[in-house]
């Protein structure tokens, strides 16, 4: 073998170390080529970050109340960059302490339901056979209730509690979850690397907490983005019917009702809290898309 | 044929047995009783209370009278309105529900393929984007939302149409509500319909029929059309029981005397039997129809075996 050989092989084998492409540099590449769904994502990371952090530096406390400035409308003299709201209390703040909570129900309640219809959704899916029957003739008795009736009465009968809210959303959404979680295990469940598992004696919810679980994770992390607006939306619901969460605490639901009330001399009280859930609600959806269209592009 | 239906009827069965007993042992399981009022009542009274609405009885027993009344279509008597009924009162207020959200279903299936279809045929151009940008809009913006924004539009700024009020279901009184529920729906389907048909575009029996020469109409609404509609068909079930779910606030801002809103009235005034009885109509109603979608579905679909 020649010197010149040994390079040759060398440069080749430096060659193949190149880094293989995997699904998921390949899904990040299309995402960042889809700008509206990045827009969408640096405009919810701003609201996040406002929400968050911007009631601190407001010189006004969300449940102030200030009888002088009853509906005033946006001045930055006073400080009250969004007007007051029917009892004087500054919007700005409002608006965005209720973003917190909205945001916060819609993070917490699609995390209850991811874990049951993961949970609920690989279990049927990798036993099979009778228990899957039984367990998805279950999901699909519940799936065909007006769920959104039994959270109303949920409410009603036992008082507007801000957990009762996150558990009873959580539970109406994690049924779609868990179909399609199982849809995805019954092809997962047939791979050579859960044969391996099997072969190797390990056992059955350690399969499926390590080898299946993983693999769900492309379709969870598109369907926790779609799950997300919808949750919101659901507490919104609840919110601006007066069912949700209570005064002095708010939402953007139960802010958008108030402005409504208000709207015909004060249309900004509307306007700001259904702005900044609109725009909330516009990001998620086109972040789902966009997640949805990198991960699995046969629609473009 | 008739055996898939009769067997999908059977098949409600579990779901609305479990939608009544949910909703009776909730009912039971709430603190305070419809007649808690400030001032407490004398024993006596309170006693003949129980013993008209028999909430003397043992659960059990109670739970048992309301499934037998049901099942003879009786929702009993209302605890807030004295004088009426639970059925005279669904009797008053379905009528007006059913139009608005009749409407607005049938016209979000309509204007919503028909959108979904321009779009998908002219992919990626500017009438597709005006398109789906309008749509995702429409997804974003929920219908508590669009309906204050109407008003505030029409009727306070320009003063076309009356901001509320039913006027007996007056044309020029429905058109706003129709809007605000139609909307979201028109979204939904026409996104749904333009990545259906898409596909469908792509498919073998379209490529087939465009090379027998037909002419891209008939390739459209002849071959197109019937396999890229599956998806949206089966969207009209939870499309109704969210159609049916918004009525019940819009009824609410727009200040119709519709079911949706004796709902709202009676789960704020605890009038139990009302609320228990639109919940169970309503369930009854969304289960019906998905039964009737899944029947259609399976006449559109060959591949649907029954």
């Amino acid at each position: 073998m020649t010197a010149q050989d040994i390079n040759a092989l060398q440069s080749l084998n430096s060659k193949a170390e190149i880094k293989g492409r995997s699904l998921w540099s390949d899904a990040m590449q299309r995402l960042m080529m889809n700008k509206a769904a990045i827009t969408s994502l640096v405009i919810l990371i701003i609201i996040t970050l406002m929400v968050i952090i911007a009631p601190a530096f407001s010189p006004f406390e969300f449940d102030e109340i200030d009888w002088d400035l009853i509906l005033t409308p946006p001045n930055i003299e006073n400080r009250h960059i969004f007007g007051t709201d029917a009892i004087g209390r500054d919007l700005f703040v409002r608006t965005l302490y209720g973003g917190r909570i909205s945001l916060m129900i819609g993070v917490i309640a699609t995390l209850v339901s991811l874990l049951i219809g993961i949970s609920y959704g690989a279990t049927a899916g990798y036993l099979g056979g009778k228990t899957d029957a039984v367990m998805m003739r279950i999901v699909d008795i519940l799936y065909a209730m007006p769920f959104m009736f039994f959270v109303i009465l949920l409410m009603v009968f036992f008082g507007r509690n801000i957990y009762l809210i996150f558990i009873a959303i959580g539970a109406i959404n994690w049924l779609d979850m868990a179909r399609i979680v199982r849809g995805q295990t019954l092809s997962l469940k047939r791979k050579e690397f859960v044969e391996a598992a099997v072969a190797c004696g390990v056992s059955t919810p350690r399969i499926i907490l390590r080898h299946i679980v993983p693999n769900l994770l492309g379709i969870v992390v598109v369907y926790v983005t779609l799950t997300i607006p919808q949750v919101i939306l659901v507490e919104s619901f609840l919110s601006f019917l007066g069912l949700g969460v209570q005064e002095p605490d708010t939402s953007w639901g139960a802010l958008v009702n108030e402005g409504a009330q208000d709207m015909e001399i004060a249309p900004w009280a509307l306007l700001f809290p259904a702005g900044f859930l609109a725009t909330t609600l516009f990001c998620f959806n086109f972040i789902g898309d966009g997640l949805r269209d990198a991960l699995d592009p046969k629609d473009r | 044929m008739l055996r898939y239906t009769l067997r999908r009827f059977l098949g409600a069965w579990p779901t609305l047995l479990i939608l009544m007993t949910m909703a009776f042992f909730m009912m039971r399981a709430a603190p305070g009783g419809p007649f808690d009022t400030e001032k407490t009542l004398a024993p006596e009274i309170q006693a003949n209370l129980d013993k008209k609405y028999h909430l003397d009885e043992p659960l059990i027993k109670q739970y048992g009278r309301y499934l037998y009344d049901l099942a003879q279509g009786d929702f009993g008597p209302s605890f807030q309105y004295k004088d009426y009924s639970v059925n005279e009162l669904i009797a008053t207020g379905f009528p007006v529900s059913l139009r608005l959200g009749g409407t607005a279903i049938i016209l979000a299936f309509f204007i919503g393929s028909l959108l979904g279809t321009i779009a998908a045929l002219r992919q990626n151009t500017a009438t597709d984007y005006t398109v789906m940008a309008t749509a995702m809009t429409g997804i974003s913006i929920p219908n508590f939302v669009l309906a204050p924004l109407l008003i505030l539009l029409f009727a306070v700024n320009l003063q076309w149409l009356p901001a509320g009020g039913w006027n007996d279901g007056a044309f020029k009184n429905t058109i706003l509500p129709i809007i605000a529920l139609t909307l979201p729906y028109v979204a939904y389907i026409s996104r749904l319909m333009r990545s259906s048909m898409i596909e469908v575009l792509r498919s073998n029996p379209i490529r087939t029929a465009r090379a027998k020469g037909l002419p891209e109409h008939t390739v459209i609404l002849r071959h197109a059309m019937k396999p890229a509609l599956l998806p949206v068909i089966s969207f009209l079930g939870p499309a109704t029981a969210g159609i049916i779910t918004g009525s019940v606030v819009i009824e609410q801002i727009f200040g119709i005397p519709g079911l949706g809103r004796y709902f709202v009235q009676g789960a704020l005034n605890r009038d139990y039997t009302l609320v228990m009885g639109v919940v169970v109509f309503y369930g009854v109603l969304i289960i019906l129809f998905n039964i009737i979608v899944d029947v259609v579905y399976a006449l559109l679909d060959p591949k649907v075996r029954y």
